[in-house]
């Protein structure tokens, strides 16, 4: 069914579809939509989750984790200094192993205080034992929504995903979206029929027990391998949607990568502009490409070095600041990725966009020529560099 | 199904629960955490009127009781606080300094 709506709408709505359990409800902008879209199904009669507010993030999740370890699906929806208060309870949900889902709609972090978009949130976020997966568009903020049952509460996996789309160039822009029928979706993700919960009367549980040193370890080793299990595990779900949807999602999108010299590596919705870019730079015979990387966590690794092989200079793209000194998150795992590949691109580390600051198709050739220029004279320096401040010196 | 009682500090990781979780009741009851003790009480039999004062001031349930009369200490489960040596009416319970009864 072809509809018209924003990137909140669309979450909210397949939440509607799904029907969850419970909600913890917590509002901060840009992701307040949701919930206030979802209230509203709530108040219609239209779904029969149980409909929880309270008085902090801290405790939308904490409220999502009593509940899923009750046995009940639920949801969240959050962002910037919301999932910032929630960090304890991240973690507390992922070693619990309950595969809560969580519709994070990304906002730059305070201070200064700031509600546009960026991703220092979720990157923020991103060692907590979440699985995170980023959208690009509406649709795919949608999809991935209805995917993260199918692949956070499976037995192999059994760990809480996190969908992240770009604040309010996501979360408010209404665009063209085709959505699934509800029975065709409430199929698809199917019941929540965890082995083990607290309300099953017929076996006591207990979740998160104090952990003595002589078995923390081998319980974040389960919890790793759960991390490694679901890489396999999203491809499968991404396979079962393809079938109702027609929609093919991978742990990447290549973009003109198939012969492509120079390539850039983003995030969300930075990847329309840049596939603009490309185009244009295609058309005019410079073999440009991108890689937009949809699953953070798991980190695909392995596929990253695969697609980006060939390559002579690479740009990596984030948008958010690690305050590293030595570049972004998504460049620190992008360089490890390609330790391993016998012929190295070289590699360069642009942060952009930070605090809802624009990028431009321009933006994106400028970066395009600068690999061109390092492809030609090897001069990789500033290896890591910001683009879109106003500044007394420009990086050629 | 995985039972504690099949668990100990030698399982390996493959052979836990996910997150910890325990799929029974009561299973405090198997672990040692006697081993925090670093005084401890003696239990003098002969000097005992069972008057049982001494089992709810247990901070714990290391005072086991049976048929109406105290036993020996558990251990397994005593943390050497001391509190039943102060509320003994009796010079029934004496501490020793260290983790061990001598």
């Amino acid at each position: 069914m072809m509809s018209r709506l924003s990137g909140n709408e669309a979450v909210a709505y397949a939440m509607k579809q799904i029907n969850p359990d419970v909600i913890g409800v917590f509002p901060i902008t840009p992701s307040t939509e949701i919930p206030e879209y979802f209230a509203q199904y709530v108040a219609n009669g239209e779904v029969n989750t149980e409909f929880v507010t309270v008085e902090s993030e801290h405790s939308s999740m904490s409220v999502c984790i009593a509940a899923q370890a009750a046995g009940a699906r639920s949801v969240c929806a959050t962002s910037s200094c919301g999932l910032a208060l929630m960090y304890e309870m991240l973690y507390v949900a992922a070693s619990c192993r309950l595969p809560i889902t969580l519709a994070c709609v990304n906002r730059a972090l305070s201070g200064p205080i700031n509600i546009n978009n960026d991703h220092s949130d979720s990157m923020g976020a991103r060692d907590s034992g979440w699985i995170q997966i980023y959208a690009e568009n509406n649709q795919e903020a949608y999809d991935n929504f209805v995917m993260a049952f199918p692949i956070g509460e499976h037995p192999c996996v059994r760990l809480p995903v996190m969908t992240c789309m770009d604040g309010f160039i996501t979360s408010h822009s209404v665009e063209n979206i085709e959505l699934l029928d509800t029975d065709v979706v409430r199929k698809f993700v199917g019941e929540y029929n965890p082995e083990n919960y607290l309300l099953k009367k017929e076996n006591p549980l207990a979740v998160g027990p104090y952990d003595v040193s002589s078995y923390y370890m081998e319980h974040k080793v389960l919890q790793a391998e759960a991390m490694k299990a679901a890489k396999a595990r999203i491809l499968e779900v991404a396979e079962e949607f393809a079938k109702i949807s027609g929609r093919h999602y991978g742990l990447l999108e290549e973009y003109r990568m198939e012969d492509a010299e120079f390539a850039l590596v983003l995030i969300g919705s930075s990847a329309g502009t840049a596939k603009a870019a490309v185009d244009k730079l295609r058309a005019g015979g410079v073999k440009a490409g991108i890689v937009k990387i949809r699953v953070f966590r798991p980190f695909p690794g392995e596929e990253l070095a695969k697609a980006l092989a060939g390559t002579k200079a690479v740009a990596v793209m984030d948008k958010s600041e690690g305050f590293s000194a030595n570049g972004g998150p998504i460049f620190a795992e992008t360089r490890s990725a390609l330790y391993d590949l016998q012929v190295r691109p070289y590699l360069i580390n642009i942060i952009y966009g930070l605090g809802g600051r624009d990028i431009k198709i321009e933006d994106f050739e400028k970066v395009f020529q600068r690999l061109a220029n390092i492809a030609m004279t090897g001069e990789v320096q500033p290896v890591y560099s910001h683009m879109g401040e106003r500044s007394k010196e420009e990086i050629v | 199904m995985i039972y504690a009682k099949d668990i100990n500090e030698h399982t390996p990781w493959q052979d836990l629960t996910p997150g910890g979780e325990i799929y029974e009741a009561g299973t405090a009851r198997a672990f040692n955490t006697g081993a925090w003790r670093t005084n401890t009480p003696v239990f003098h039999e002969e000097e005992c009127k069972h008057c049982m004062l001494c089992v709810p001031f247990c901070p714990d349930s290391a005072i086991p009781v049976k048929d109406g009369k105290r036993l020996d200490f558990d251990y397994m489960h005593c943390k050497g606080c001391g509190i039943c040596e102060n509320i003994c009416p009796f010079p029934a319970i004496t501490m020793v300094t260290g983790g061990v009864a001598k």
